[in-house]
């Protein structure tokens, strides 16, 4: 077993972080997605103090998922550049919306590798410029286009197909997708990064537009602008740089059948599950010591078969979950603070990292009115397409 | 005896423009693989054939999608879903229902094939597709 030779690392801080930065998520008219980047990376910088981010960061790792937003490819040298990082090491890292997710996972590598003592990792996606039909079907290519996209699959499509098996399986219900879409949104109303900061109720949720059945407007992420930094070095160094760090404990990817139909079962996602388990191990912990989690949401579907994944509930008892009020911000293990993609916003490339940006501040206490009590303990989840791709991340705070 | 057809994709839409609906069988551990492909999913040999499917099926999920991109827009709301084939093997489809409310997860399809140009201007390959039983 691959998995088990790296008992070694167990507990043991892979990699720090020692400061984040987000953009304004939003429908950002006007602005570029190196902008928004250099917008997250100056907040990341000010964190710091006396930090030369042109001087001590030496690699960048940057996610984005599509050049077809802008026409625009080669855009790690680009956003580092807007950054003024030059002249790092920067490299562009695409698994579609677990693209910074990716990155994260790469530049933790760079530093455990020992190439590296500090490192830049982030993510970008500058959606809005385009009509949705056109963004819908750019987001579509992260789905096979022979057969997935010529059988007229959409992302929605896709998803929907997910749902219609757990609700066929297990009863999920509309109504429970809808609680998902209520909840993030009331998380998002407290985040003055957040794209839609606004409450919304179970009704206008329910009765929202179909996009693909069961499938409705409120059961969809948003199309956002947005870049999101995390600055990593050696834990060593992590105390020297910030009083505010905390640690990277546990790290996993997996991924399955590119193509939906293989996989052996639509009501799970699999890698999501491997990339768990390989994340627990390596931190040593299990889900119930997990005290705040972000996930992606980019549908509501999504978010509730990822309670069952990540094991805050048992298979097919997602639906439940979300009725007990568990993720909740006051609940007992409070998910997607930040309103999630579905309320902070999902630009696709800046996902991963985002995610993170949030659990630092929850786990350095700076979360303001999103705080949650003595959260020690995060996790994050971030899915490439339709799981083909998920990246699991495991946090501590210092 | 005409040369064997690689295990391709696009060999795969030439055969629907025969009218035949193809997998891939691995000639080591007789897994069925649609979209075909050189290397075994299951046992990673790479002594794979083509294998002709029959035409009936089950719907094992589907959606109806509403919002489509541009080139799906016209068809809208239609149909998609997984189709189990009799051989054990799924593969994705558009469904095509005389009422979209009649769609039902484990009812019985059967394959068809369009091969009309104008009524695939995009994708331009022939395409396969799920029926009712009749």
């Amino acid at each position: 077993m691959v998995r088990r030779e790296r008992f070694h690392l167990a507990a043991k801080p892979l990699a720090s972080i020692v400061s984040v930065g987000l953009s304004k998520f939003g429908r950002r008219e006007g602005v570029y997605a190196r902008e928004l980047f250099a917008e997250a990376a100056l907040e990341s910088f000010h964190r710091l103090e006396d930090f030369d981010p042109g001087k001590q960061i030496r690699a960048a790792f940057i996610g984005q998922m599509s050049e077809s937003y802008e026409r625009q490819s080669h855009t790690a040298p680009m956003a580092a550049n807007w950054a003024g990082l030059l002249p790092v090491a920067a490299t562009r890292v695409e698994d579609a919306c677990a693209s910074s997710g990716a990155a994260l996972r790469c530049g933790i590598m760079a530093i455990k590798s020992g190439l590296y003592d500090i490192v830049l990792v982030g993510g970008m996606e500058k959606m809005t410029n385009l009509p949705t039909p056109e963004v819908t079907g750019i987001l579509a290519t992260a789905s096979d286009f022979p057969f997935e996209q010529w059988n007229g699959m959409t992302f929605p499509g896709v998803f929907a197909l997910m749902a219609t098996s757990h609700m066929h399986e297990y009863g999920t219900t509309e109504e429970q997708m809808a609680m998902v879409a209520v909840k993030n949104h009331k998380h998002g109303a407290l985040n003055p990064k957040a794209h839609m900061q606004k409450e919304i109720t179970l009704d206008e949720a329910i009765k929202s537009r179909v996009v693909s059945w069961p499938l409705k407007i409120y059961d969809c992420s948003l199309i956002t602008d947005g870049a999101s930094v995390a600055i990593l070095a050696k834990p060593k160094l992590a105390k020297k740089l910030s009083k505010n760090y905390v640690h990277i404990i546990g790290t996993g990817q997996a991924q399955d059948t590119f193509l939906m139909h293989e996989r052996e079962s639509l009501t799970t996602v699999k890698a999501a599950k491997l990339a768990s388990q390989e994340a627990y191990k390596m931190a040593d912990l299990r889900p119930k010591d997990v005290n705040v989690a972000e996930v992606h949401d980019c549908f509501t579907i999504a978010e509730i078969i990822a309670y069952e994944d990540l094991g805050f509930c048992r298979p097919g008892l997602g639906g439940k979950f979300i009725e007990s009020g568990a993720p909740a911000l006051d609940g007992s293990l409070p998910i997607n603070t930040s309103g999630g993609l579905k309320s902070k916003g999902h630009p696709v490339g800046a996902t991963g990292t985002a995610q993170i940006a949030e659990l630092y501040l929850q786990l350095t206490g700076q979360a303001d009115r999103r705080q949650v009590k003595d959260a020690e303990i995060g996790l994050a989840h971030n899915l490439g397409g339709s799981g083909a791709t998920a990246v699991v991340h495991i946090l501590r705070s210092g | 005896m005409s040369a064997p057809r690689d295990p391709t994709i696009e060999e795969f839409y030439k055969y629907c423009s025969e009218k035949k609906l193809m997998g891939v069988r691995c000639v080591r551990c007789k897994h069925i693989m649609v979209p075909p492909r050189s290397i075994c999913n299951n046992c990673r040999s790479s002594r794979v054939e083509w294998t002709q499917l029959g035409s009936k099926g089950k719907l094992t999920t589907y959606t109806v999608v509403h919002m489509a991109p541009p080139q799906f827009k016209h068809m809208t709301p239609y149909a998609v879903g997984i189709v189990e084939m009799a051989e054990g093997v799924k593969l994705p489809s558009i469904i095509r229902v005389a009422r979209l409310e009649l769609l039902k997860i484990g009812m019985e399809l059967e394959a068809d094939f369009s091969t009309n140009p104008q009524e695939s201007a995009w994708p331009q390959w022939p395409r396969y597709f799920f029926k009712e039983t009749a």
